[in-house]
């Protein structure tokens, strides 16, 4: 499949926020900060070094 | 080049530049391809029949944030140049009826609103951006396609409008 042009009246499901690459930015944020700081390795979203301490 | 040459080539250029536009019948054109419908399924008045008025054509949908903010100035527009000649219509492009009626009972409409359907209208005029608006003389000619609405962009509309409206109709 390639690139097709939608026409712009056909773009109502893509505008529903549901459609956002992330609908909720707040959220998967603090997902991310939780899990990267239990997680055994260390991740980018993460300013602890991992070992899954728990450390902020 | 002799004189007749330069005289031919400026007589077509003239033709074309000012003669030509005041005959054109947008109007007519998008009249005949625009199967406009209410709401409920209804046809709806054609377009043709507005001749004489100024058209402001207004290509809406409900999921488009800028035209929550174009709503409030077409109304205003519509109330304060109705009785000068200015004819609002507000064409939905929805996919689902059902969209544009919640739409409505949130940001209610006091000009007409209109469905196209068959998005024909949308594909005659090349509808690109949402909203789009067209703004259609007493003689029936297209004198400007706005995309997109800005609330700072009102006054230009406006403006726009009530110089076509105090221009005086062709006769043809």
């Amino acid at each position: 499949m390639g690139c097709v042009n939608v026409a712009v009246w056909e773009r109502g499901n893509l505008a529903k926020p549901s459609m956002d690459i992330d609908p909720n930015p707040l959220q998967s944020d603090f997902q991310a900060h939780n899990y990267s700081s239990r997680e055994a390795a260390p991740s980018h979203k993460s300013s602890s070094g991992g070992g899954g301490c728990g450390c902020y | 080049m002799n004189f007749r040459k330069i005289l031919f080539i400026a007589v077509f250029i003239a033709h074309g530049l000012f003669i030509s536009p005041v005959r054109a019948d947008h109007l007519g054109l998008v009249s005949n391809s625009c199967p406009l419908t209410m709401l409920n399924g209804e046809s709806a008045q054609k377009l043709g029949e507005l001749k004489g008025k100024v058209i402001y054509i207004d290509f809406w949908a409900s999921w488009c944030p800028p035209c929550v903010k174009s709503f409030p100035f077409m109304n205003q527009l519509n109330n304060e140049l109705k009785d000068q000649g200015l004819h609002v219509i507000g064409v939905n492009l929805d996919e689902k009826v059902s969209d544009a009626e919640k739409f409505l009972e949130r940001y209610p409409a006091q000009f007409s609103v209109v469905a196209d359907p068959s998005k024909q209208c949308a594909k005659e005029l090349q509808v690109m951006a949402m909203p789009t608006s067209v703004i259609i003389d007493k003689n029936g000619k297209i004198r400007h396609i706005h995309k997109g609405f800005r609330p700072d962009e009102s006054e230009k509309l406006r403006s726009l409008v009530t110089e076509l409206l105090q221009e005086a109709p062709e006769n043809n």
